[in-house]
């Protein structure tokens, strides 16, 4: 009896520390939404704190048709989508070469994509701005290469790893049947790394979306920019409109939450893979 | 002969792809900051060759320390808080049977956001005009705690505000690493020592701690790593705040806006340095102490 009553208040505790945290997480953001369905004068009233009578979309219509933000957003759909395909591609062909082929310098190479993972390089957006500015590919070009480079190594190093556990027999099968290397890559190692594949593609993926610096740097122009830079342009210039600006983090924060939950565990497997690396 | 050359040929060129986009992104930026480093480049006219000076620059700049002392700071904060606090998170919940879902589901959010969403939704919440007047302070009253309001993003706070809003951001994934961690000591050790008599305070510090150190060395390191790259969050928080914190990162990229590009290179080598030198550091520290402790490296 008195174990049990030791262990229910044990319990208690640590759900009422847990739950305390849980709440901090969460509470922000129905704040966020809570905000954006109000108008001005309500927000003034109450600061957002009781909760929306009705749904006014105003803001939205306002952030999304008027302030261009249909615009970041395909812009930054455009620019994870191309990056992810590019580093899928890429990174699976010189993964399954670099597991299953022979070539000069094999293991020299890796290791260099393993060393680009491993170093620190806080200025590394200090040269690749300056070559984009001197090839003239201060556009949407130049970005999507510098990212797909970003997402490169550690894609590799993944997808090799993987290979390496796989056995060799469908692919000599394939061999067998008249396949070449290329065919192989494609018909064989691709959906054999799927599952590998899927982590890839979360981490590339969050990463190109969320990304900051690089993108800050090389647009300024309104039709290219990605929605992280066009939410800090837009809260600077609107650094009073409390509701517009709330309206705007739900647009971008929003559709990202709901992925996550969908697929919460591809995210996590996906955002601690560089971490099982190092 | 030539077969065997055609295939070596054929089997390169699986990598080519890779290698382009590396070397052209990678490899001669890598050296290329070097270079830079030792030059006057204003990105318009014909760079100049000034030798060491834009190190000496750094070295005695009052800015370049002080945003280094401003990292320092908010990485003290992580390594302590927000690690410690992850830690009795992912603890708390290897504990409990139910809701252990949830746990994990709401504590990554903030870590799946971006940098500049939680930026920009914490100073909407903590940034007060009229001064005081902000929804944080508003709850506050509304709680009865009315005495602990202040202007939580002047100068007397915002540093340690900065440091906890990144704290926030980042619990979440130290979390998920210790709580994996956790749950890779296997079972049997726990209920062996029970046999032999041991408490709740002897399993914790003679099997939990030793065995979870390669993670907790893990996770010091990438905090130390990742917080004194910090960066997106904190402009959009607070912008720098006049200085009380401007982050290395921060001082690189105003540089590089002005076009100071020599010297912001330099300031990048000085900081990979020192960066390198400290996860070296801890690495080798983290392995004295598992061999003294006995524990096979994972």
């Amino acid at each position: 009896m008195y174990y049990r009553a030791k262990k229910i208040v044990i319990l208690i505790i640590l759900h009422a520390f847990l739950l305390s945290v849980a709440l901090s997480c969460i509470f922000p953001f129905f704040w966020m939404i809570n905000v954006s369905l109000k108008t001005p004068q309500e927000f003034d009233a109450d600061y957002g704190l009781a909760l929306a009578h009705h749904f006014n979309l105003d803001n939205y219509k306002e952030v999304i048709l008027k302030a261009g933000f249909w615009r970041y957003f395909l812009n930054s759909i455009f620019y994870t989508f191309v990056t992810v395909v590019l580093i899928v591609l890429i990174s699976s062909l010189a993964a399954y070469a670099f597991s299953r082929l022979q070539f000069p310098a094999k293991n020299v190479i890796f290791y260099m994509f393993l060393a680009a993972m491993m170093i620190p390089l806080p200025a590394g957006f200090v040269p690749v701005y300056i070559l984009l500015k001197q090839l003239h590919l201060l556009n949407r070009t130049g970005y999507v290469l510098a990212m797909t480079n970003m997402g490169l190594s550690l894609s590799i190093y993944l997808l090799k790893t993987f290979f390496d556990q796989l056995s060799r027999d469908l692919e000599d099968a394939a061999r067998i049947d008249g396949c070449n290397k290329l065919q192989i890559w494609w018909h064989v190692g691709i959906p054999l790394v799927a599952p590998a594949l899927s982590v890839v593609v979360i981490f590339n993926a969050l990463n190109v979306w969320n990304e900051f610096v690089l993108a800050s740097l090389m647009f300024t122009n309104n039709n290219i920019m990605p929605l992280q830079v066009g939410l800090m342009e837009f809260s600077n210039r609107m650094v009073t409109q409390h509701t517009l600006i709330m309206a705007a983090l739900t647009v971008a924060a929003l559709p990202i939450i709901f992925l996550y939950i969908k697929m919460q565990k591809q995210f996590v497997r996906g955002l601690t893979a560089g971490a099982v690396v190092g | 002969m030539n077969s065997l050359i055609k295939e070596k040929t054929v089997n390169f060129s699986f990598i080519i792809p890779a290698l382009i986009i590396f070397t052209l992104f990678w490899i001669y930026p890598f050296f290329y900051t070097f270079i830079l480093s030792f030059q006057e480049n204003d990105l318009i006219s014909a760079p100049k060759f000034i030798g060491l000076s834009n190190f000496k620059l750094v070295f005695t700049s009052g800015d370049w320390w002080s945003s280094m002392y401003n990292g320092g700071f908010i990485t003290l904060w992580a390594l302590t808080f927000q690690n410690i606090l992850a830690l009795m998170l992912a603890l708390s919940v290897d504990k409990i049977i139910r809701l252990r879902k949830f746990y994990r589901v709401v504590f990554f959010i903030l870590p799946v956001l971006s940098e500049i969403i939680i930026g920009l939704l914490m100073k909407q919440f903590l940034a007060s005009e009229p001064v005081g007047e902000d929804v944080f302070n508003h709850l506050l009253n509304g709680l009865g705690l009315g005495f602990l309001a202040h202007n939580w993003l002047g100068t007397a706070y915002v540093r340690v505000i900065t440091a906890m809003v990144h704290c926030w951001k980042g619990f979440g994934w130290a979390f998920i690493i210790f709580l994996a961690g956790l749950q890779s000591i296997p079972d049997q050790l726990y209920e062996a020592a029970r046999i032999d008599g041991a408490g709740a305070w002897h399993c914790f510090t003679k099997i939990t701690l030793p065995l979870l150190m390669p993670v907790v060395t893990l996770v010091v390191v990438l905090t130390i790593l990742g917080t004194m790259q910090a960066f997106a969050m904190i402009l959009a928080l607070t912008g720098g705040a006049g200085g009380l914190t401007t982050v290395p990162v921060m001082v690189i990229y105003d540089h590089l806006r002005h076009n100071i590009a020599g010297l912001a290179a330099a300031e990048g080598l000085v900081l990979g340095v020192i960066l390198v030198a400290v996860s070296f550091t801890m690495f080798f520290i983290s392995k004295k102490i598992r061999e003294k402790y006995g524990v096979l490296p994972s």
